[in-house]
């Protein structure tokens, strides 16, 4: 039983699946935070896998870039994240609705 | 063989862990299944040679960013009372289907025969990911971008703060 890139790819389409779902099935803004950090994370997954198989060292470097994006993203996101709280005292999105026609 | 054991042991934990973010109501909970699917994934590393991202994986991801996470639920509060009936008719059955579409289709181009697109001349024996390689790939090729994410986290630090430390007229909060 040879593991190849395509296992770990699978694997990663599943982890990116189940945080597509996530996002669109919860309402509490930090677990939707967290189902992007999934996605990223199935991404990186790729990026690895297939550095590995093409024999090439770019699959590990594009994870670093994913990566510091990621930090960026939960950085600004859970700061807008505690300042609708201090408005709203809910974490949930769909209170958020002042653009509703 | 021994990567196949790793590979369906660490393939249950991390799918584990993922489905304990979005079945959890309680976010500590969310929060804990995503620790074991990162360092699950950080194992996996490991394994395909990227040693570096795995110690990477594990400091920024593991410590830092899931410290924020748990450092906000805890300052917002656990909010187990959320609100899981959908509005919109029969969404969850497309969530569904969209869900089960995309893994089914990543999974056949992941192993189906599209994956041997390799082009012209790469090398195909696995590299391993030391800091001397990597460094050397970031620093000469990737340096620009390299360069311009010192931006982007200086510009999400400095939104972050703006963030914390002005309302909506621009005075600034005591």
């Amino acid at each position: 039983m040879t593991v190849t890139a395509g296992w770990y790819m699978t694997l990663g389409a599943a982890l990116f699946s189940i945080g597509l779902i996530g996002i669109l099935v919860r309402r509490n803004a930090l677990i939707m935070f967290m189902c992007v950090e999934l996605m990223l994370n199935a991404v990186n997954l790729s990026f690895v896998a297939g550095g590995r198989a093409w024999g090439s060292i770019q699959g590990q470097v594009s994870v670093f870039f994913v990566l510091v994006v990621a930090a960026a993203e939960v950085v600004v996101g859970l700061a807008i994240i505690v300042a609708i709280f201090r408005k709203r005292t809910s974490a949930n999105v769909d209170l958020l609705a002042e653009l509703k026609g | 063989m021994v990567e196949g054991i790793l590979f369906v042991v660490l393939a249950a934990t991390s799918l584990g862990g993922a489905m304990t973010v979005v079945m959890a109501r309680n976010p500590i909970h969310a929060a804990m299944g995503l620790l074991g699917t990162l360092f699950s994934l950080a194992v996996i590393y490991i394994i395909n040679l990227a040693h570096l991202v795995a110690a990477v994986q594990i400091i920024v991801y593991a410590g830092a960013v899931m410290t924020l996470f748990l450092f906000v639920i805890m300052m917002i509060g656990v909010d187990k009372t959320e609100d899981t009936s959908e509005t919109i008719p029969r969404q969850r059955l497309f969530i569904g289907i969209l869900g089960l579409a995309l893994l089914a289709l990543g999974g056949a181009l992941a192993i189906g025969d599209r994956f041997a697109w390799t082009p012209g001349t790469v090398r195909t024996e696995p590299v391993e990911g030391t800091i001397e390689i990597l460094a050397d790939r970031l620093f000469t090729e990737w340096l620009l971008p390299f360069e311009s994410t010192a931006l982007l986290l200086t510009i999400a630090a400095a939104g972050a703060i703006a963030l914390a430390f002005f309302s909506r007229d621009g005075r600034v909060e005591k």
